[in-house]
């Protein structure tokens, strides 16, 4: 039975198509993974669906009847629930289990002007046991794991009786234990007959719970797999596409070493991490969340401390303990998530690029606006930046032009390890490759390196790839006819992979 | 297109034309409202209020709030007349003293809020009880006066040095005699002080950088713990300055004095905000935010609205200028400019 039909579903922003002509079906008792890289218009897809953004052109049917819901709450009451990405969206952590299973009801209309507490407390236990949770209903959800957050995010999702329950990479901040658990959760919901959509793109995920497998590529689907067994590896180059090999990489090799990582150990790694990265030498990191990249790139930049093992940089070892004593030894890094870390909302394009370097435009702490604002056009033209001038707000670019603004930052001043943390998150194809280009153009006298989940994103950028896995190192390629099977079977986990690779 | 021009001529100049016309309107129906004996006395009664509000400004810059500038400047005002009444210390000296207190009553907020990491408006409120209680206990909630009497029934042989009070009453010359007091002087110079630290240096840059998003500064090597210890201690000092002009003025440490002048000083710095369509807290802004209130409040004053209306005035002129700044600068959308 088909529970939510999408028929040539269009979404564009300005003259950016994002979605152009989605058909899906979704059926009841059925698990569809929708797999895509950045920017393919999943997220896009789940805000339609889920009631953020209206669509631009094609049709919803919600068991036959057309479906166009006015904002989330709507969605709600239809019967397509979403559980977002980001838990903590979906649970109020200073409230216990009870109040949170329990929350719609109270803001249901003729819901008793008085909360008996015991009442709500058995109904929440009655919640709790239908979905199999064994859970204290009076603990604070603030103390418990992640994973049971989100449990009870999906828990009182599933108390508005959902037909369609959506999922956005659900799994990216849970454990592999803690990830079974949910699993075994959505087993259950499957039998009870309710059409679940599932976002991910990590190959564990789906190969556990996938029955059907859907792939987007630049807004549309690139791929349809539904035949048993699925057809894994077809997946994932359907949500790649072909474009990857677009971009020629003249691989180097590098001059003298820069920045030697020695033996370090990361949290939940069984075996030290060791590389180096050399003058010149543009070296992605990549790997799932919870591989120990950001880790990594966290210790580099002074966020954590070394517990075990050593960097050097150039040659002497090298211990920063916070972001300041890592720019002075001239080690920049652009964040990843970049509203949280990077971007300042008040100021606009100039001050937010010339940010860490004011010292340098500036005599005896008076700012020099003529020096600060030349080497900001200066720097908007080199990265092309889309703006009126220099003058604008930083929230009135697009992603894409925001992360040019922030990594045009770093270039303002030579630095001797540049690390850039997702550089590519929230941006464009275009924006993508010039960034991309223009990294590349400017790698000499430095080593660059890359934190990148995604692998096409690494493959665009690098002369090196190295695979993290759970901690240790599992794989290292030079970015030249790389066998793209036994790069996605590393990234992965894949037992034999690793054994191949050693 | 026009439209959108009239809302944003409206956000950026729409306070300072109601200032000018409040001016002129109070110079037509109040005689005598127009002369510098008028100017100088509107200045007179936001001087020191207005130097408070430069402090809180710089608290409000860093995304924090410094709740203890009215206590500040009444313990400066109380031990600086200890200080030369009992201790029969000098001028300089007392002086010295109280901007020390402010100083490290500053730090101790800002190790409270940056280190213990307890949230700005409870730290700082907090230190308030804690002073308003403190500067009681040396004279066990008496004021001090020169010559008064002291618990052990001797008479207190130190006084107000003729020195500390030129500070709250000598009057320089412009255009008339015995024009300008000092402390409007002061206030003039402290605000140009932290107009020009807060616009045009970098380290003002950079504390704005952190109130719109601390984690950002904190990334691009800023040191934020010492950017926000250093907003309160301005605070702090600021606060002090206040209390000594106080002091200088009333020629004694009276305990009762100073109390309207933490949310005086708060309002100023927030309709501040309205000025020049800033929507942040500003050096500039806060000054005229002053400035305006004592003119308003003169103003009635000379057409004979009495007292007690004040504070509803001054009301009124916060609530006025906080929608010019919120929702106006709202409806304009997220084009921050710095």
């Amino acid at each position: 039975m088909k529970a939510c039909e999408i028929r040539g579903l269009e979404k564009s922003f300005g003259r950016n198509h994002v979605l152009r002509g989605i058909d899906l079906d979704l059926s009841a008792g059925e698990v569809v993974v929708l797999m895509g890289a950045n920017g393919a218009g999943k997220s896009t897809l789940v805000k339609i669906l889920c009631g953020f953004q209206g669509a631009n052109g094609g049709s919803i049917q919600l068991e036959g009847q057309p479906f166009q819901p006015l904002d989330a709450a709507d969605a709600i009451s239809r019967g397509v629930v979403t559980v977002h990405q980001s838990i903590d969206d979906g649970v109020i952590p200073d409230l216990d289990v009870a109040t949170n299973l329990m929350l719609n009801r109270l803001t249901e209309q003729g819901a008793g002007l008085l909360v008996r507490d015991r009442a709500l407390r058995v109904a929440a236990r009655k919640v709790a046991d239908n979905m199999g949770l064994d859970l204290d209903v009076r603990a604070r959800v603030a103390d418990l794991s992640v994973a049971d957050r989100q449990m009870i995010a999906i828990a009182r999702a599933m108390a508005y009786e959902p037909k369609v329950l959506i999922l956005d990479e659900p799994t990216s901040s849970l454990s592999a234990s803690e990830a079974d658990r949910l699993f075994a959760l959505l087993d259950r919901l499957r039998d009870q007959g309710v059409a679940i959509l599932y976002i991910s793109h990590r190959m564990s995920d789906i190969r556990r719970i996938a029955d059907r497998i859907v792939c987007m590529r630049d807004g549309r689907i690139s791929g349809v797999f539904d035949q048993a067994p699925l057809d894994y590896d077809g997946a994932v180059t359907a949500m790649l596409g072909h474009k990857m090999t677009d971009v020629d990489i003249d691989v180097v090799s590098g001059g003298p070493a820069i920045l030697e990582v020695d033996q370090v150990r990361l949290d939940g790694g069984d075996t030290p991490v060791s590389f180096t990265a050399h003058d010149g030498e543009v070296v992605a990191i990549t790997g799932l969340l919870g591989s120990g990249k950001s880790q990594l790139a966290d210790m580099i930049f002074g966020q954590r401390p070394v517990k075990s093992g050593q960097l050097r940089l150039d040659g002497r070892p090298y211990a920063p303990r916070s972001a300041t004593h890592a720019v002075a030894a001239g080690v920049f890094m652009s964040s990843k998530d970049r509203s949280t870390n990077a971007v300042i909302p008040a100021f606009d394009i100039a001050n937010n690029m010339t940010l860490p370097f004011l010292g340098s435009f500036s005599r005896l702490s008076l700012l020099s606006k003529r020096k600060q604002r030349g080497a900001a056009n200066d720097m908007i033209r080199q990265i092309g930046v889309k703006c009126q001038s220099d003058y604008d707000g930083i929230g009135t670019l697009s992603g894409g032009n925001q992360q040019k603004v922030m990594i045009g930052r770093w270039l303002l001043e030579d630095s001797r390890v540049l690390l850039l943390d997702e550089p590519f998150q929230g941006v464009d194809i275009g924006a993508r490759r010039d960034i991309g280009r223009h990294i590349r153009a400017t790698a000499k006298g430095r080593a660059t390196l890359v934190f990148a989940a995604e692998l096409d994103e690494a493959l665009e950028i690098a002369d090196r790839i190295i695979v993290l896995h759970e901690g240790a190192v599992v794989g290292t390629h030079s970015n030249s006819n790389i066998d793209l099977d036994v790069l996605i079977a590393q990234v992965s986990g894949a037992k034999d992979a690793r054994i191949q690779a050693n | 297109m026009t439209n959108e021009k009239i809302l944003n001529f409206a956000i950026r100049f729409g306070f300072l034309i109601l200032l000018m016309g409040l001016v002129l309107y109070f110079s037509l129906s109040a005689s005598g409202f127009a002369s510098p004996r008028s100017a100088a006395f509107i200045l007179q009664s936001v001087a020191i209020t207005g130097i408070l509000a430069l402090g809180v400004t710089c608290t409000l810059v860093v995304d924090g709030f410094d709740l203890s500038i009215g206590s500040v400047a009444t313990t400066s005002l109380m031990l600086s007349a200890y200080a030369m009444v009992i201790l029969e210390m000098s001028a300089f000296s007392a002086v010295m003293l109280c901007l020390l207190m402010g100083a490290v009553v500053g730090l101790i907020n800002g190790l409270l809020i940056v280190k213990f990491k307890v949230p700005d408006l409870l730290a700082t409120l907090g230190m308030m009880f804690l002073l308003i209680g403190l500067q009681r206990i040396p004279t066990q909630g008496n004021s001090i006066a020169t010559g008064m009497k002291l618990p052990d029934g001797s008479v207190a042989e130190g006084a107000f040095s003729q020195a500390f009070l030129w500070l709250g009453r000598h009057r320089f010359d412009l255009v008339v005699e015995r024009l300008v007091p000092v402390p409007v002087v002061i206030f003039l110079i402290t605000a140009f002080a932290i107009w020009v630290f807060l616009e045009l240096t970098r380290h003002g840059r950079l504390m704005y950088a952190i109130g719109s998003n601390e984690r950002a500064a904190a990334l691009v090597g800023a040191n934020v713990n010492r950017y926000k210890i250093a907003a309160y201690m301005i605070s702090g000092v600021t606060a002090s300055i206040g209390g000594i002009l106080l002091a200088a003025r009333l020629g004694r440490g009276d305990i009762a004095s100073g109390n309207n002048l933490l949310l005086d000083s708060v309002a100023a710095a927030l309709i501040g905000f309205a000025v020049l369509g800033a929507a942040r807290p500003n050096a500039f802004g806060t000054a005229v935010g002053a400035l305006f209130v004592g003119i308003l409040l003169q103003g009635l004053t000379m057409m004979n609205a009495p007292y007690y209306t004040q504070d509803f005035v001054k009301g009124a002129v916060l609530v006025i200028a906080l929608v010019f700044t919120f929702y106006l600068s709202a409806k304009r959308g997220a084009g921050g400019k710095t």
